[in-house]
């Protein structure tokens, strides 16, 4: 428990830690293997590495780190779409910074923009629309990018551009959905996850309703999470209490940010510009269904696929990556084939080491696996 | 991205396309605030609020409690920094 005295609140945390421990003889003992617990946004995963939270925990907890990092479950081939829009001559090709770094096939948009394409990394994209007002013989595309969370700003500034009468911008509409990619993962034959942490921000945005068929239909609790390390704990507790009363219900231990119905602007915004597509492919997860939303009709004006060609090419995930094994929890990070060796966060090539908020790229860089393979080792002998 | 940081409205900018002045640790920019009016809570009323701001939008009313821990949390993670530094230079375009 070295880094207990990191926390706002010590004695909280021990008590926590306390009180998770006073249930270990429920999922502790021989032939019992680690309850699986989900922590599907990688704003968590950071997180827990950053105060060590999973070396806290008992053997028998098991923390998996979902694929809740847009950036990390970017298709390469999607990248490729991007850097040829932004190689075009007439293109002012705007994004996060976090999207920079993230390899295509052929080049990373850092890359493109080294050998002369205009990329500009942007705050938001109402920066993106104010560059369109004020270079009229340019298009401005917006590389929209995100979970739920980040969708009204998206969809916002495509009403305010259509208000406006904006013609030279577009957005390149990457955004992805949680709900179908829980569902994708709870439908995955080798899963066995007991429980998941729902991500808070995503939840400001949709409520706790959208989580219902995790608990009413698969029959997995479910608890809408803050980013304290604090946080962490307390769902971590509140998963357990439902598991040993036998109950699947979703809770929602940040009600401080996120109210029951979820943000009804933002929710209006979404529904006005988007709509689901069919499929949507992911890095390390392949293709699942619904899991993206594409521009509706009424805007298409404002959607780069459909103003440009976009190649739009599938490219295959290396074949010695394992990010949907680890992913789905049945590989730890560690015990992928590349992991550490031909895969590191300067050479990444999966989707799990590309970001900071990516569970590999997240065990490689604070150097904590000696004791998450002490702790690995202990159980294997003790359940030996 | 995911995180956001929160920051206390400071002024209207525009009314009508919902626009206002957020301090985030002392740097001011304009967000989109309309994510947190509504018919009880009009867009004046939200001057001296605390929210949190996620990609220059306003995304959900925050207390000020909540706001300085989450400040603090964010520069323990690191995201502050970077989140400002964004911020800053997204002024200057």
């Amino acid at each position: 428990m070295k880094y207990v005295d990191e926390f706002r609140d010590p004695e909280k945390a021990k008590s926590l830690l306390n009180a998770i421990n006073g249930v270990s003889h429920h999922f502790d003992g021989e032939g019992k293997t680690p309850l699986q617990i989900m922590e599907f946004c990688g704003g968590h995963t950071h997180t827990i590495f950053r105060y060590g939270v999973e070396q806290m925990l008992p053997e028998w907890i098991e923390l998996v780190h979902g694929p809740g990092c847009p950036v990390c479950v970017l298709p390469m081939g999607r990248v490729d779409d991007c850097v040829s829009l932004a190689e075009r001559p007439d293109v002012i090709f705007t994004t996060f910074g976090d999207a920079m770094r993230v390899p295509g096939s052929r080049k990373s948009l850092l890359q493109a923009k080294a050998d002369g394409a205009d990329v500009r990394m942007v705050y938001s994209p109402l920066d993106a629309l104010k560059l369109a007002k004020a270079n009229p013989d340019r298009e401005v595309i917006f590389f929209a990018l995100g979970f739920e969370t980040t969708m009204p700003s998206t969809a916002l500034t495509v009403l305010e551009a259509d208000k406006e009468g904006i013609r030279n911008f577009s957005l390149f509409c990457n955004h992805i959905t949680t709900v179908p990619t829980i569902k994708a993962i709870l439908d995955s034959p080798d899963m066995r996850l007991d429980g998941f942490l729902a991500p808070g921000h995503v939840s400001m945005v949709v409520g706790e309703r959208p989580f219902d068929f995790v608990a009413d239909r698969y029959q997995k609790p479910i608890v809408i999470t803050g980013f304290e390390p604090l946080d962490i704990l307390q769902s971590i507790w509140m998963l357990l209490e439902q598991l040993v009363d036998g109950r699947s219900d979703v809770e929602n231990q940040y009600a401080r940010i996120v109210p029951s119905d979820g943000n009804m602007p933002g929710l209006d915004a979404i529904a006005q510009v988007f709509e689901l597509r069919e499929f949507f492919e992911w890095r390390g997860l392949g293709s699942i269904d619904h899991s993206g939303v594409s521009i509706r009709d009424e805007f298409a004006r404002y959607d780069a696929e459909r103003k440009f060609s976009v190649p739009n090419l599938k490219i295959a995930d290396p074949k010695s990556c394992q990010c949907g094994e680890v992913l789905k929890g049945t590989i730890r990070p560690w015990e992928c084939k590349v992991f550490g060796s031909a895969c590191t966060p300067e050479t990444p090539m999966g989707a799990l080491m590309v970001s900071s908020e990516g569970a590999c790229a997240a065990y490689y860089n604070f150097g904590d696996l000696e004791a998450l393979l002490a702790k690995q080792r202990s159980k294997k002998i003790a359940s030996a | 991205m995911c995180l956001g940081i929160p920051g206390q409205i400071v002024d209207v900018v525009d009314a009508e396309k919902k626009l206002a002045t957020v301090d985030v640790s002392g740097v001011k920019r304009v967000v989109n605030i309309a994510c947190v009016v509504d018919d009880t809570h009009s867009v004046d009323a939200c001057v001296g609020d605390w929210v949190l701001v996620h990609v220059g939008f306003a995304m959900s009313r925050i207390d000020e409690r909540e706001a300085n821990l989450t400040l603090e949390l964010l520069k323990e993670l690191g995201e502050a920094q970077e989140e400002i530094a964004a911020m800053k230079a997204s002024a200057e375009l």
